[in-house]
């Protein structure tokens, strides 16, 4: 088995990224999407858990874009941006979340278990950790498979304490899996500062005990993390083996909506405030000459049209019938 | 033993048998764990497979239960069909996360979108000193878990039916062998029977006897004596679990034993006596007994765990007791 060159010439062409208008379209739907979400779940309209990516959409959207449909992505609790970045239907997913029977899942799934195997999307899931070694698998079969599509881990650093990254990490390597795990790491893992969880500050320093290739990005710079996403995953495209990307970034939000954060120091929420990644990307797109301030103004209020309207068939749309409840337990 | 007997195949070469079998009828098929290649198992079922159907077939595994348990989640839902070992039923200790969570749930969460065609194969048997970490009979467990298909080859017939009918089942079946039972030989049946279907394997009029896994042996060596008569029943699964087939053997016998290895407490006999008193409860002629295991963890003197194990003899005494309570 011939083995991955670890560090090795860039494989992707700058020239072959997609152009920061997309990646801004792309994140406007997510914080279209996540803004909308939490003032629902805040009025009762959505029921359970919800964790939005609020702040953290260049990562969603600087990956999401890096991807083909037809590559495996498997994410966290905090999935929303990751699945609407690859493509999933705004109305499935607003629907699912209402826990209506035309959600993607059918109203079984819910906030941190949408998924859409159409487009590669193995689910979000509400295991902390658990999105590595599925991922892992899926690159696994599409290697054995000789296919050449890339699988995508989606977890937050505060799953790198977990004993499934270390495993997960270790089988990627040994077998040459085209996985990128995408670290967000966001600072907090619920209300816990995770760098006092660990003496390692940089998630990407990790990856040199499985012999991976990793590197840290600025999570909120959507054209580093697109460019960085795009070399990681055209790497795996020619089996030079799996990448760990992290991606630094802030929660805005709290960890569920809801959550008073009382354990954030304000200076800090403050100073990455100022980091907007949206408003990052508008003012380099205005420096370029890339678009007029009231043409990102139509994009952000096109995406909240496109939000609302799947807002409104969500609450038009029947519930799942009570007998649903009983299928799809088995296959056979 | 005559000469005919001894070349008929053992339970650990049905299995064996049914691996190469599905490996060569399905190409998606691959075996994955702990020594299952080169090294061929360290009970040596796998013997043979790495040699014909290469690595990437038949895959070894670091010691990383939950990674490559859970990559092998992520590959069935991704086009392959996994047959992941576990190498003793104890180590779900460690891997319980992505068959309970992952593969149990997915499908569903996704109203079916996803499949998770998986095989998770494991053993356990106790009564050969392995102690306390190495003995355990878990199967009520994992039937607990809504999405988990479980599965006990109690014969040579099954061990090799029931591991092919799983590897082409759409859904996530735990096919549990008991190493017990690895060196006993039978001729294979001509028809297999369906994963699901249980199977009468004694005729009697007294006394049902449910049992499933190694724990059959014992129940049929107890209904030999003949009297009371024993109705010998070999659910095969747990889940799906065939209740019409002890339904029907307790309608004719009034009476209901159920065997197995497994701890009593919270077993899967429970639920079987459960259902059958629901069921059942004017046919009844007498209480609904179970033996199982003592709620202990398995001792590693052999004359410890002898002493815990459901016998022949306990067996035939618990079912003349049952007679002589109605
Ligand atoms: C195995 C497991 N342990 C604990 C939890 C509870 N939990 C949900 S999210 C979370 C924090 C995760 O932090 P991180 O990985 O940094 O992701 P983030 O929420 O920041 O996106 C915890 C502890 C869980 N869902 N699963
Ligand atoms: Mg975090």
């Amino acid at each position: 088995m011939s083995h991955p060159d670890p560090s090795g010439a860039p494989v992707v062409d700058p020239a072959a990224s997609a152009p920061l208008e997309s990646l801004f379209a792309s994140m406007a739907l997510i914080r279209a999407f996540e803004t909308r979400v939490a003032e629902l779940y805040r009025d009762g309209e959505i029921p359970g858990f919800v964790h939005t990516s609020l702040g953290q959409e260049a990562v969603a959207a600087g990956v999401g874009l890096a991807l083909r449909p037809d590559d495996y992505l498997a994410t966290t609790h905090r999935g929303h941006g990751h699945c609407l970045a690859k493509g999933v239907d705004v109305d499935g997913m607003m629907a699912e979340l209402f826990a209506k029977a035309t959600g993607l899942c059918r109203g079984k799934g819910g906030s941190m278990h949408v998924a859409d195997p159409r487009l590669g999307v193995l689910g979000a899931n509400a295991i902390v950790g658990a999105s590595m070694p599925l991922a892992v698998g899926a690159g696994l079969s599409s290697k054995l498979r000789r296919q050449d599509r890339v699988a995508v881990a989606f977890f937050g650093e505060g799953a790198v304490n977990q004993g499934m990254f270390h495993e997960a990490m270790n089988l990627a390597a040994i077998w040459d899996a085209p996985v990128v795990f995408v670290c967000e790491n966001n600072v907090y893992a619920e209300f816990t500062d995770s760098r006092t969880m660990s003496r390692v500050p940089r998630v990407a320093d990790r990856a040199a005990a499985y012999g991976i290739a990793a590197s840290t990005v600025d999570g909120n710079d959507v054209e580093a993390v697109h460019a960085a996403a795009q070399e990681a995953v055209e790497r795996c495209r020619v089996a030079r083996g799996p990448f760990l990307l992290e991606a630094e970034t802030y929660r805005s939000h709290g960890h569920y909506e809801g959550d008073a954060q009382p354990y954030k120091p304000a200076e800090e929420s403050d100073a990455w405030g100022a980091l907007d990644p949206l408003s990052i990307a508008e003012g380099r797109l205005l420096e370029r000459g890339a678009g007029s301030a009231q043409r990102l103004a139509a994009v952000r209020s096109r995406a909240r049209e496109r939000v609302e309207a799947a807002v409104e068939r969500a609450r038009a749309a029947p519930p799942p019938a009570p007998e649903e409840a009983y299928e799809h337990v088995f296959h056979g | 033993m005559s000469s005919t007997a001894e070349r008929a195949p053992r339970y650990i070469d049905a299995i064996n048998q049914a691996l190469a079998e599905a490996m060569a009828e399905d190409d998606t098929v691959v075996v994955i764990g702990i020594d299952v290649g080169a090294g061929e198992g360290i009970f040596r079922v796998t013997r043979g497979l790495f040699e014909r159907f290469g690595p990437e077939r038949v895959i070894d595994t670091p010691i990383s239960e939950m990674g490559y348990v859970g990559a092998a989640v992520g590959a069935a839902m991704t086009g392959l069909r996994p047959i992941v070992e576990i190498m003793f039923m104890d180590f779900l200790g460690v891997c319980l996360d992505p068959i309970m969570n992952q593969a149990a749930k997915l499908p569903y969460m996704t109203a079916g979108a996803l499949s998770v065609p998986i095989v998770f194969r494991t053993q356990t048997g106790a009564g050969r000193s392995a102690g306390a970490q190495h003995s355990q009979s878990l199967e009520a467990m994992l039937a607990h878990v809504p999405g988990l298909k479980v599965v006990m080859p109690a014969t040579v017939t099954d061990a090799h039916d029931l591991l092919l009918a799983a590897v082409r089942d759409p859904d996530p079946v735990v096919y549990v062998e008991n190493r017990r039972l690895y060196a006993t030989r039978a001729r294979l049946d001509r028809d297999p029977l369906p994963l699901g279907v249980a199977r009468v394997a004694a005729v009697g009029e007294d006394v049902t006897v449910v049992t499933w896994g190694q724990s059959l042996r014992e129940c049929l060596t107890a209904a030999e004596g003949g009297s009371p008569s024993l109705e010998v029943v070999d659910l095969r699964s747990l889940v799906p679990l065939d209740m019409e087939t002890v339904l029907a053997s307790v309608r004719k016998t009034g009476r209901l034993l159920v065997v197995h290895e497994a701890v009593q407490d919270f077993g899967a006999g429970a639920e079987i006596a459960a259902r059958v008193a629901d069921e059942l409860f004017d046919d009844l002629r007498a209480p609904v007994r179970r033996l199982g295991a003592p709620a202990v963890p398995m001792p590693f003197s052999p004359d410890l765990e002898r002493a815990l194990l459901p016998s022949a003899v306990a067996i035939a005494a618990v079912a003349e007791k049952l007679t002589r309570e109605s």
